[in-house]
């Protein structure tokens, strides 16, 4: 659909006061609720309105209480790492609302803030609400007063204001509305309070019932102000049409590269908002995808870079500093009137006492794989009876009816095999495994992810990561990847040096993701559980899993700390991370909403890729030449390997089929050995998944395809190092955009796990 | 001179300027999360690791490793 800005003309603009009523109604503060939240349908719009703010701060709360999407939240700075776009109809009018990244600022030139930046500057919309965290106004007020520089038309959404209470920290906001001469609306988004006054004010703004204060900016340093206005006249008589030129002055003067490259290509003077208009002002990246861009203007904007270079000389060296250390003067001042911070520090102590404690030197990592221990330990117990419950009905039960009415209605064998015997066995077994243990684990995650325990895991870990010249928010990327490693790569783009990123996302595959969980589970409940008394049969197939899940976050050190001193040469980038105050955890929300964005999305792709993966499994099975199926010759050839890794054939086919996702690994072993090994009475045929009835059958079947307690092993070690699954692949595809460094990723841990298991396979065969 | 990492538990520091080597990008973000000249710091946090440590710098509590503390020149001050 084709976005449409309408026209002035065509806009209902109703330019009398909001406010005509008696009693509450009359008062300006009162809001009708008539919010009608439109989700991603924003093809009409009147309005375009921005939503900014330092990291962490509430922006994605706020962005999913309007728009009724669901936009990941988490209290961990660097979340939202890309543009979301939603919509809300207020008051009749639709607003396009457009969900920013963090940034401390506009002017520091990383990527992340970049595009908050160039869409404020650039996309121009009519209103940006800027998200402040009232727990921590002074530092916040650093971006506004700098938002404020370029555009007056802004709303301050003064967010957290129950945790600000709980601290004991109160803010007058009709003082902070004066100083800063724009509307500042107080809200607790997660609580979805104070919400109906932010639309109306953002509606009053946009239609100009609300006329906002621009704020004059003056400069301390006179040679500096008189440097603003030479290179500003000089800018405004080569772009008469140009707005914000003293800003844009001052950004020359400081050599602000992307500013300048905007200027010559001639793309600030026009008006654009959509992502695909959008896109073109980023000028470094469009070099990097190898495209062209014009510098139309290069000429006039080199005589005005000539006269600013001159004009440098004369000025303080480092005046940068000055200018962000006037906005935190400027912030101090307002902060200092309109602030009241509590003599005793309630809230904040017990934020500081938890803190102490969990970043101790004796309890911290302790706690730490404490917490892990027990997430775990609650997945692998709880997930046991639903999945069996799912197993029962689906395979037990569903598969002999949905057979049944094939051969009713006279469906061809084949046809009946790739459909039932294939496709729908193999989704039905992904469902059964993998449901259960998401749906308790990714709830427990997102309950420490939204108290804030993340921050503190990475504060712990930073200088292991250091060690091995990484960054330290590594620690945040592969903690999303023990869910998802695709959504780990994307999430890694919260680390600005491109050499740490790469680290970042060719290690994130050692970090155990939610498709392996699952076959480690299994095979350590059966061959390693076994090893013990059926009263410790639990606890240390549990102890094995972690064992392997601690082994991928070895690796990862390990492996970060080879790229560092190989391939990935170079320093140690700033590191800076802030610990966000610990928010309550909110249970049922966080039980529902990670129910809903994360188990359903993960399972959802998970049934996509499990669809097609059955139908060539059966097809594989089923299709014979020379006497044998496909599948037969394929075991037959890789076997010899398989055995000198201390695997075998059928387990290395069936991580050639289950290249798309992890998760179909065990029912293809299971299926393919059913097949080898000629063992009657437990499958329905070649290429036939299936559930087994007890772990005494499965032991069985395995045991008769030559498993032995070696083979366990290597399995649990092959499924933690090995190649990612083909949707990771592509997302480090598209997130490096280099074939070579995908490549690298994906076959690095593929050849560690050949020798790894090699290794061990050799030891193994010396004392056994 | 001293650098915030002379800062001693409990004590309080006040920001001279950011050390000449300190360049770019380090610089850039320092600046933005505060830390210009004046601004009060305090140790907030120990780690398991001894490194990095925690700092309340403008109400905020910001962790940053011995290369940057050892860029930020400060006076002690006296609580």
């Amino acid at each position: 659909m084709e976005e449409v800005k309408l026209q002035d003309k065509e806009k209902e603009v109703i330019k009398t006061p909001s406010s005509k009523k008696s009693g509450c109604e009359g008062c300006p503060a009162y809001r009708e609720g008539n919010l009608t939240r439109l989700g991603i349908n924003v093809s009409r719009y009147d309005f375009v309105v921005g939503l900014a703010g330092n990291p962490n701060v509430g922006k994605s709360t706020v962005f999913n209480a309007l728009t009724g999407l669901n936009q990941h939240t988490g209290n961990w700075p660097g979340k939202t790492v890309t543009r979301a776009e939603g919509g809300f109809n207020f008051d009749e009018q639709n607003f396009k609302l457009v969900d920013l990244p963090g940034a401390y600022s506009l002017v520091s030139r990383s990527a992340d803030e970049e595009i908050a930046r160039n869409f404020i500057l650039f996309g121009k919309p009519d209103v940006t609400i800027i998200v402040v965290d009232a727990t921590r106004l002074e530092r916040n007020l650093n971006l506004v007063l700098q938002i404020l520089e370029i555009t007056d038309q802004v709303v301050v959404c003064l967010n957290l204001v129950d945790e600000a209470e709980r601290m004991g920290i109160q803010i007058n906001e009709r003082s902070l509305t004066r100083d800063l001469g724009v509307p500042v609306i107080p809200t607790s988004a997660r609580y979805k309070k104070g919400l109906d006054n932010l639309l109306g004010a953002v509606s009053d703004v946009a239609n100009e019932r609300y006329l906002t204060k621009p704020r004059i900016k003056s400069y301390q340093n006179k040679k500096l102000s008189e440097a603003v206005q030479k290179v500003g006249t000089q800018i405004v008589s080569n772009f008469p049409e140009l707005e914000n030129t003293e800003w844009l002055a001052e950004r020359v003067l400081d050599e602000d590269e992307d500013i300048i490259e905007a200027l010559k290509s001639g793309e600030l003077l026009n008006h654009v908002q959509t992502e695909e208009d959008y896109s073109i002002f980023d000028a470094k990246k469009l070099r990097k995808d190898g495209l062209n861009i014009t510098f139309r203007y290069e000429q006039q904007i080199y005589e005005t870079e000539k006269l600013a270079k001159s004009l440098r000389k004369d000025l303080i060296p480092n005046f940068h500093d000055e200018l962000v250390e006037n906005h935190f003067i400027e912030a101090g001042k307002i902060a200092s009137h309109c602030v009241t911070y509590p003599d005793k520090k309630k809230g904040l102590y017990l934020d500081q006492f938890i803190d102490r404690i969990v970043t101790s030197r004796i309890w911290g990592f302790p706690l730490m794989f404490l917490m892990l221990a027990v997430v775990l330990w609650i997945t692998i117990i709880g997930a046991n009876y639903p999945s069996q419950g799912l197993a029962w009905l689906l395979l037990d039960q569903g598969h002999p009816f949905l057979k049944g009415l094939m051969s009713q209605i006279g469906m061809t064998w084949w046809l009946n095999g790739v459909l039932i015997d294939g496709m729908y066995l193999a989704t039905a077994w992904v469902i059964s495994v993998m449901l259960p243990p998401m749906a308790i684990f990714f709830p427990l995650f997102t309950l420490l992810e939204d108290f804030g325990y993340l921050p503190r895991v990475a504060f712990n870990l930073d200088r292991l990561f250091k060690a091995a010249g990484s960054h330290g928010k590594q620690a945040l990327t592969m903690s999303m990847g023990f869910g998802c490693n695709a959504a780990g790569i994307i999430s890694t783009r919260i680390i600005d040096s491109p050499r740490e990123r790469l680290i970042a996302i060719v290690t994130n595959n050692f970090a155990l993701c939610n498709g392996r969980w699952p076959t480690q589970i299994l095979i350590a409940a059966l061959f390693i559980g076994g090893l013990a008394p059926a009263y410790l049969a639990g606890l240390l197939s549990s102890a094995a899993v972690i064992l392997v899940a601690v082994l991928g976050i070895f690796l990862t050190f390990v492996v970060s700390w080879a790229l560092s001193k190989t391939i990935l040469k170079g320093e140690a980038s700033a590191f800076s991370l802030e610990l966000p105050p610990y928010r309550p955890p909110r249970i049922w929300q966080t039980l529902y909403k990670s129910l809903l964005d994360r188990t359903i999305f993960v399972l959802w792709r998970a049934i996509i890729f499990a669809l097609p993966a059955g139908a060539l499994i059966w097809l594989v099975a089923n299709i014979n030449f020379g006497g044998s199926s496909i599948a037969e010759h394929m075991i037959t050839f890789m076997n010899p390997f398989g055995i000198l890794i201390g695997l075998n054939g059928v387990i290395l086919l069936a991580y050639i089929v289950a290249i798309p996702a992890n998760e179909i690994v065990i029912p293809t072993i299971l299926m393919l050995t059913v097949m080898v090994t000629g063992v009657t009475g437990m499958g329905e045929g070649a290429g036939v998944m299936f559930e087994m009835d007890g772990k005494d059958a499965l032991m069985h079947l395995l045991q008769a395809g030559g498993w032995t307690l070696l083979t366990a092993v290597n399995l649990m070690t092959f499924s933690l190092i090995h190649n990612p699954c083909s949707t990771t692949i592509y997302t480090i595809y598209k997130e490096t955009r280099s074939a070579k460094w995908t490549s690298v990723a994906a076959l690095l841990p593929l050849i560690m796990g050949f020798i790894v298991t090699l290794a061990i396979a050799q030891v193994w065969g010396l004392f056994v | 001179m001293h650098t915030l990492r002379d800062l001693k538990h409990g004590k309080v520091a006040k920001v001279i300027k950011l050390d000449d080597s300190c360049q770019g990008f380090e610089r850039f973000r320092l600046l933005d999360l505060g830390v210009v000249p004046g601004t009060e710091i305090s140790h907030a946090l120990d780690n398991p690791m001894h490194e990095p440590l925690a700092y309340f710098i403008r109400g905020a509590v910001i962790a940053l490793r011995k290369e940057q503390t050892g860029k930020i020149l400060i006076e002690l001050k006296e609580e």
